[in-house]
């Protein structure tokens, strides 16, 4: 395609996707405006609930089956990643060399590295009642681990990275998902309905299954990108090509 | 005084995007998707989604920079086959 062409064709698209935009724009309530007719409904299911973080509420009560959706997503992603990036036939494993690390750099990855492992574990297990969830402490879970490859090296990161119990984990948890939806199927109410103990609400053990499936999100995801990032790793580090005989 | 930060936020937001957008060197743009990703957190925080603000702060800010500059990394060493990142120390 000419350059003509393609600029004419990417200017018509934009402005058929502009026009949609603001005519659906038009229709929806005004910004910062008192009513919120969504977010009304939304927090009177999740109060109804118990579920204090009322985005929780949505995502794993209300929408439950949606998220099941992308958490498959997310978990098919990784699994294809992973095999597009196995070892091909003329490509080996060599053993990476220790770089030098400032040890500024070594102090604050030491420092940060508990820290933020903490948080991740913070943020999954307050899913239900405080911002964040499965997926945010998830990501911060898997990016604290690294901190040891920023700090030290990637020898150290893959000492302290259980990558096989990792694998089994994140499949595990995104069956998990699927598997705790079939309770509400069980007691008839319908699959992935909210059927557990409600709990007291702003309590760590409110919420019922949305506390259950935040953490199994929590799980999938941390170990889910943890094994990507082990498979990228393992391309720019470590991977290189068969060494042809001459 | 929220609009204003608002508006800062926004502003912060399309100036580096379009700079991410109009940078041709991928390393480069990890570093600049680095702060989009940042200034993004703060517009999703002053629009109170301290949710998303985390997942942007994650994602955003952490995985597809790292992403972007471990896949460099392996496709340069392709072009170059000869200086061996392994120095045998």
């Amino acid at each position: 395609m000419s350059r003509t062409a393609r600029l004419r064709l990417f200017l018509t698209a934009a402005a058929v996707l502009a026009a949609g935009l603001i005519a659906a724009a038009g229709e929806l309530p005004g910004f910062g405006g008192p009513q919120h007719p969504y977010g009304e409904r939304a927090v009177a299911a999740g109060l109804a609930q118990r579920t204090a973080n009322i985005v929780s509420s949505v995502n794993f009560d209300q929408r439950a089956f949606d998220t099941l959706g992308e958490e498959s997503i997310l978990f098919a992603s990784v699994l294809g990643a992973g095999m597009l990036l196995r070892l091909a036939r003329d490509e080996r494993k060599r053993r990476p060399a220790a770089e030098p690390v400032l040890p500024t750099t070594r102090l604050f990855g030491a420092t940060l590295l508990p820290i933020t492992l903490l948080t991740g574990g913070y943020l999954v297990a307050h899913g239900q009642l405080s911002p964040g969830g499965g997926f945010q402490g998830g990501v911060v879970l898997a990016t604290a681990l690294h901190l040891a490859y920023v700090a030290a090296d990637y020898l150290v990161l893959k000492r302290i990275r259980p990558l096989a119990v990792l694998d089994v984990a994140d499949a595990l948890a995104a069956g998990a998902f699927a598997a705790l939806g079939l309770i509400g199927l069980a007691s008839g109410a319908g699959y992935l309905a909210n059927t557990l103990p409600l709990g007291t609400f702003n309590q760590l053990s409110s919420s019922g299954l949305v506390a259950v499936v935040n953490a199994t999100v929590g799980v999938e995801v941390g170990s889910g990108v943890v094994v990507l990032l082990a498979h990228f790793l393992d391309q720019a580090v470590e991977v290189v090509p068969r060494r042809r005989s001459r | 005084m929220t609009d204003t930060l608002i508006v800062i936020a926004l502003l912060l937001t399309a100036v580096t995007a379009t700079t991410a957008a109009l940078t041709r060197d991928p390393v480069r743009q990890a570093a600049v998707l680095v702060l989009l990703g940042l200034c993004l957190a703060v517009l999703f925080t002053v629009l109170q989604a301290p949710d998303v603000a985390l997942s942007q702060l994650g994602v955003g800010s952490a995985i597809t920079p790292l992403l972007i500059l471990l896949t460099v990394r392996r496709v340069r060493r392709e072009e170059h086959p000869d200086d061996r990142p392994d120095r045998s120390a």
